[in-house]
């Protein structure tokens, strides 16, 4: 299992690949981490890949949310990409799918 | 009559690190009644909001390098039901059912999205919460395994 995240710049892209257990302990140096190399890079999309989340509460829509809101401020996107059913039931609960600069695709 | 079958009392420390301890103790108890990964997962979820609340909101108050408590009780029943109470002695919740609102938060700003309640409802069969301001909270959940 991923313990760790791992962010990696692509053109006008940012891809982080979240780690194993994503919950409210995880989540603070995730979003320092994302945050850190969004502000350096600035760009375009922010792609969040939660294929290797093996577990993850609602400290991980906060964490959708709070970068989107990053995110929307640069002008950027956020692609939520890699969900499990499991996953996905617990992003529809939070709605966050209607967010204006999000989009989600499993 | 539903009987107990199997109990389970623990006590730790109110500390963020300590979510996934929780929610692996519970999950490791909960296994005695075969349940499915599924039904795993979902208490597993539930117990990590439960606990996160006693951090973030419970115990915000108190001074600095004083640390509160998490106390988790579980019982397994015979009718393939799960209870899990967790209680704090914290700050308690002025008004319980704005609280239980979905996306109603006082939570950080960024940190929280007001959704802890609504998947602890969502992912078990019953949720009660009771609380006294000053004093602390409790919350109850239950849950229904498959036959």
């Amino acid at each position: 299992m991923n313990e760790e995240i791992r962010i990696y710049e692509e053109e006008h892209k940012l891809r982080a690949l979240l780690p194993g257990e994503i919950d409210h302990h995880a989540a603070r140096t995730l979003r320092e981490k994302i945050d850190k190399k969004m502000f350096e890079s600035h760009p375009d999309v922010l792609l969040l890949d939660f294929s290797g989340v093996k577990f993850m509460d609602s400290s991980g829509i906060g964490l959708i949310l709070g970068r989107a809101e990053i995110a929307m401020e640069m002008g950027a996107t956020v692609q939520v990409v890699g969900l499990s059913p499991r996953l996905e039931r617990l992003i529809l609960l939070s709605g966050v799918e209607k967010m204006k600069n999000i989009t989600v695709r499993r | 009559m539903k009987r107990v079958i199997n109990e389970m009392k623990v006590r730790l420390d109110a500390r963020s690190e300590n979510e996934s301890v929780a929610r692996s103790i519970v999950s490791a108890f909960a296994a005695g009644l075969d349940p499915t990964v599924e039904e795993l997962a979902d208490l597993r979820c539930a117990v990590s909001e439960a606990v996160t609340n006693c951090i973030v909101h419970a115990y915000r108050d108190l001074p600095e390098g004083q640390i509160g408590y998490i106390y988790i009780s579980v019982r397994l029943y015979d009718a393939r039901e799960i209870s899990v109470e967790i209680s704090d002695n914290g700050c308690g919740i002025p008004d319980v059912e704005r609280a239980r609102t979905p996306f109603y938060t006082t939570g950080p700003e960024g940190e929280r999205c007001g959704m802890g309640f609504l998947v602890m409802e969502s992912f078990t069969d019953s949720l009660t919460v009771k609380s006294r301001v000053g004093k602390g909270t409790t919350v109850l959940m239950r849950k229904i395994l498959h036959p």
